[in-house]
């Protein structure tokens, strides 16, 4: 006796989900897309710098300098 | 407990299926609208963006039109024009077209907002609520104008779309949605006269069947000159031009001349010679419609070659 491993639930909805995979996989595309275009129209990725967990000295003003 | 009412469902749902519920065909006009408002715009935007917010806009767009199915599956269902919908048809269960409207709804606008800014996200926004529950849960039911009012869900896209590239709302966009918005009754209108329709037996009050088939005709009319102002109007501002203005004359003339031709006749001649005053009066709208955001895009591209515009 063949032991079924696929539910024969998940062959009926292959396509399904298929098509939710592709769905996602698209959001992500999205997503990753916009992060480029937006750092990219910043001209400077300096001005995307933050501390990034780590504490980044030269990104504190020195004291009395002007803004 | 679930799995086993899915395995047993004889009628299960396709990608199709839950496609279907997004309306696609009402969402190519919001996709073209839309883009033609972003075109058009004084500001230039990044394609990669434009094309989010368009997407953005046509998902919002198809989650309104998923939560509209969701509330009219009782009423779809006793029509034979939309029996034949995934809900009413059994193949999508009501609360999954809910869930797919309300999710879709969350993800378009706050996409929207991270990809532009929060006019257009909130427009959108507006937009699917003015659908979903100004037109469908109140007015459809209530009220013959319900088509004039619900238009404005059809009438926003341009206005986002100028939103997305502007992050504002000027006399060219309000102009644009008064276009859309005028349009609509004598559109739906035009098509009440010569479709045979069953809306009495669902208990949707069209003015074709509280008011009279006359007044009905009276009323395309009455709209079709409204329109007319809006539409000329829209060729002085700064979208405008000469070859919008063109189009603009020509075409109001055709569709003013068809909706004097539907108020003049009477149903008998209407149904003498099959209808087809209303159905040439619909065919145009469309293009009319097609023929005023086309010319407008006409014009923003003339305007990149230093021609068009005033």
């Amino acid at each position: 006796m063949a032991l079924q491993v696929e539910h024969e639930l998940h062959g009926r909805r292959k396509k399904l989900n298929y098509g939710v995979g592709i769905i996602l996989i698209g959001f992500i595309a999205i997503v990753f897309g916009l992060t480029v275009v937006k750092v990219i129209q910043l001209g400077d990725a300096g001005k995307f710098e933050r501390f990034d967990h780590v504490a980044r000295p030269q990104l504190i003003p020195e004291e009395g300098a002007s803004e | 407990m679930s799995d086993m009412s899915a395995t047993n469902t004889t009628h299960e749902a396709s990608m199709g299926d839950y496609f279907a519920l997004l309306k696609p065909r009402v969402m190519s006009l919001v996709v073209f609208t839309a883009l033609v408002g972003l075109l058009v715009a004084p500001v230039p935007v990044h394609p990669f963006i434009g094309f989010v917010a368009i997407l953005c806009i046509a998902v919002g767009a198809g989650a309104s039109g998923a939560l509209n199915m969701w509330w009219d599956a009782d009423i779809d269902a006793r029509m034979k024009r939309t029996a034949g919908r995934p809900i009413p048809s059994g193949r999508v269960q009501p609360g999954d077209a809910l869930a797919i409207g309300v999710a879709l709804s969350g993800f378009s606008i706050v996409l929207l907002w991270l990809a532009t800014n929060f006019l257009a996200a909130f427009l959108l926004a507006f937009t699917i609520l003015f659908y979903a529950v100004v037109y469908s849960m109140w007015l459809k039911r209530a009220t013959p104008q319900n088509i004039v009012i619900g238009g404005a869900a059809g009438a926003f896209p341009p206005m986002i779309g100028w939103a997305v590239a502007t992050g504002g709302v000027s006399i060219e966009s309000v102009l644009m949605f008064a276009l859309i918005f005028m349009w609509t009754p004598p559109h739906f209108w035009a098509l009440a006269l010569f479709v045979k329709s069953d809306y009495g037996n669902a208990g949707i009050p069209m003015l074709t069947e509280t008011h009279g088939r006359k007044a009905t005709r009276r009323h395309i009319l009455a709209y079709t000159l409204l329109l007319v102002p809006v539409a000329i109007g829209l060729g002085f501002t700064s979208i405008g031009g000469p070859f919008y203005l063109a189009v603009a004359i020509a075409m109001n003339a055709w569709f003013l001349k068809g909706a004097y031709d539907i108020w003049r006749r009477d149903d008998a001649a209407s149904d003498a010679d099959k209808h087809r005053t209303e159905i040439k009066v619909f065919k145009v709208s469309l293009y009319y419609l097609f023929a005023h955001f086309g010319a407008l895009l006409v014009e923003a591209a003339l305007r990149l070659y230093g021609l068009g515009g005033w």
